[in-house]
């Protein structure tokens, strides 16, 4: 399969992922050979086959509505990189 | 303001969009609290927020609910589910995806038949009501260079209910809006106050020249915190793209902000505009398959529906269509207007006494029946009192009623006796008192018999005076009519 630079930055964006300018061409082209790879699927006719959505044949897998499991306020802001006493702290975004 | 012509020469076209947050104890994948107003991210889990490893579990209330909501719309319910996953990135979402249903939402289709307050009825159709779970809370706060998140919100449940965009009018929106709060309410999934978020509501309004074949581009407005501000901001959205269309300028797709204080809508600066959400099949949750036994499990479950109270009240018993819309407009009313006919025995008269002293007593005092002092079984002793000729309906709503409400504990018997208000239905002590009236009108009953009966209700009125109140008006009438015609 062929893709463009520009699949590529749009990739990355929706990744929130970086990556080195000069590496771009590479990794351009492992990704067309990962996706040329994966297109061999494509020759399985699958027209009246029900996607497979869970590997597992379990259904119907509820909770009970009860409270429980809770984590103390102190335990979830523990390893939060930016806190106050009462809240997460995360850069500015501007709504 | 644009002219009424101007506005004439366009279809409006609204779409909306109504999130519903559930009536749990727990959150929708995960065993904390569902709890508004607590403080901060108190309410929170290692799987609301997160954390690798973690694997979610279905809250069983959760599709109970959403099913009840689609059965009272009349929607077609799936019979087989799954979740999946809409990602996108955003502070206080922390898993990078939102849990949603897009490809098998638990109901499909449905109609909620709504009447405006011009009184114009309309069906509105629904595409489909999906459960999801809710985002956390950003807060940006002027001044302060850092966002605070606060994820006590975060996995609480929801369902969201779509409409078709058939929508034209914000009036429509309004009543489509009051509707859907009610049967929440009827229904006891939610508490559907939208100042405190737990119903918002979301409007994709565009306009389109009236006989047009092709819808206009719509934007999408947000952030209103109550039925009047829906309609506020749509009215502005409505002017604001006629306005941009007759001045030559093309409506942009966008999300627009609805600010309360200028009451006008203005486009979200988001850094965020490429919306691919890549949806795909949520393989953390089971498949859901709704069987018949749950279904008939759930249908066993709910109430009387407001429109099925109102057929009732109007064909069963024999009350105004008006009075029966009154009567059901919350379930608690319903409820208590129905104990009382049922104490009495006479839903007419029950429904008379809700519609006036009732009524006027909630809103005067500014409260819901629910704070009304009375018992239904109280309201009843003093309508039976009245039933049964022992005081007048007058004497009844204005002097023993708010007695009553001062002591609800009180009898209605008891203080008309102590206050000396047991209705004179004897005509042996009335005629007298009918006497007198006559002989000092003398006048007046010289033209009545003349043929101006139109005096008797005068004499009534007199009599009614003479004996405080307390005189059968029914007797009075008849007695007077025999002593006029000597």
């Amino acid at each position: 399969m062929k893709l463009n630079q520009e699949t590529l930055q749009k990739i990355a964006h929706l990744a929130r992922l970086e990556f080195d300018p000069k590496s771009g061409d590479q990794m351009l082209k492992d990704m067309e050979e990962i996706l040329t790879w994966v297109e061999k699927l494509d020759e399985l006719d699958t027209e009246n086959v029900a996607p497979l959505t869970h590997v597992s044949s379990e259904i119907n897998v509820y909770r009970p509505d009860e409270v429980a499991n809770k984590a103390t306020h102190e335990s979830a802001l523990f390893n939060a990189p930016k806190k106050d006493e009462d809240y997460f702290r995360v850069p500015k975004v501007l709504d | 303001m644009l002219s009424q012509k101007l506005i004439d020469k366009y279809q409006p076209v609204i779409g909306l969009e109504v999130h519903v947050q559930l009536l749990t104890a727990s959150k929708i994948f995960a065993g904390d609290d569902n709890l508004y107003g607590s403080a901060p991210n108190r309410n929170v889990s290692v799987i609301t927020l997160g954390h690798p490893g973690t694997l979610p579990r279905m809250n069983k209330k959760v599709i109970r609910h959403a099913i009840k909501m689609g059965l009272a719309c009349g929607s077609t319910i799936s019979k087989y589910q799954v979740f999946d996953r809409k990602n996108y990135f955003y502070p206080d979402l922390p898993k990078g995806y939102q849990t949603t249903q897009d490809s098998t939402p638990v109901c499909i289709g449905g109609v909620v038949p709504v009447k405006t307050l011009s009184g114009f009825r309309k069906e509105i159709i629904l595409n489909r009501i999906h459960m999801e779970e809710d985002a956390g809370k950003s807060i940006h706060l002027v001044g302060e260079k850092d966002t605070l998140v606060d994820f006590n919100r975060a996995g609480v449940p929801l369902i969201e209910i779509v409409t078709e965009p058939m929508i034209h009018t914000a009036e429509e929106a309004a009543a489509f809006l009051q509707e859907i709060r009610k049967l929440v309410r009827y229904l006891e999934i939610s508490d559907g106050n939208m100042e405190e978020g737990s119903m918002r509501c979301d409007a994709n309004v565009s306009v389109m020249l009236k006989g047009a074949k092709e819808l206009g581009k719509k934007a999408e407005v947000k952030n209103m915190n109550s039925i009047r501000n829906v309609s506020h901001a749509i009215n502005h959205e409505i002017e604001r793209q006629i306005t941009e269309i007759e001045k030559g300028n093309e409506i942009i797709s966008e999300t627009r902000t609805f600010d309360v204080a200028s009451g006008t809508t203005s486009g979200m600066r988001t850094k965020e505009e490429l919306n691919d959400y890549r949806y795909f099949p949520e393989p953390d949750l089971s498949p859901m398959e709704v069987t018949d036994q749950l279904l008939s499990e759930i249908k066993a479950e709910m109430p009387a529906l407001p429109k099925e109270l109102v057929q009732l009240f109007v064909e069963s018993y024999g009350l105004p269509e008006y009075d029966a819309y009154v009567l059901t407009d919350t379930k608690e009313l319903a409820v208590y207007f129905q104990k009382l006919g049922e104490v009495t025995g006479d839903f007419k008269t029950s429904s008379n006494w809700m519609m006036g002293p009732v009524k006027s007593y909630l809103n005067d005092s500014g409260i819901e029946i629910d704070s009304f002092p009375l018992s239904p079984d109280q309201m009843g002793l003093l309508i039976k009192a009245v039933q049964s000729k022992v005081v007048s309906q007058s004497v009844a709503t204005q002097k023993i009623l708010p007695v009553m409400i001062e002591k609800p504990d009180s009898d209605p018997m008891q203080i008309a006796k102590e206050m000396n208000l047991i209705q004179d239905s004897d005509s042996n002590s009335l005629q007298p008192i009918i006497d007198e009236v006559l002989s000092a009108n003398q006048a007046k009953v010289a033209e009545y018999k003349k043929g101006r009966k139109g005096l008797l209700g005068m004499f009534v009125g007199e009599v009614m005076k003479k004996s405080k109140g307390k005189a059968d008006p029914k007797l009075t009438n008849k007695l007077l009519k025999e002593s006029l015609s000597v």
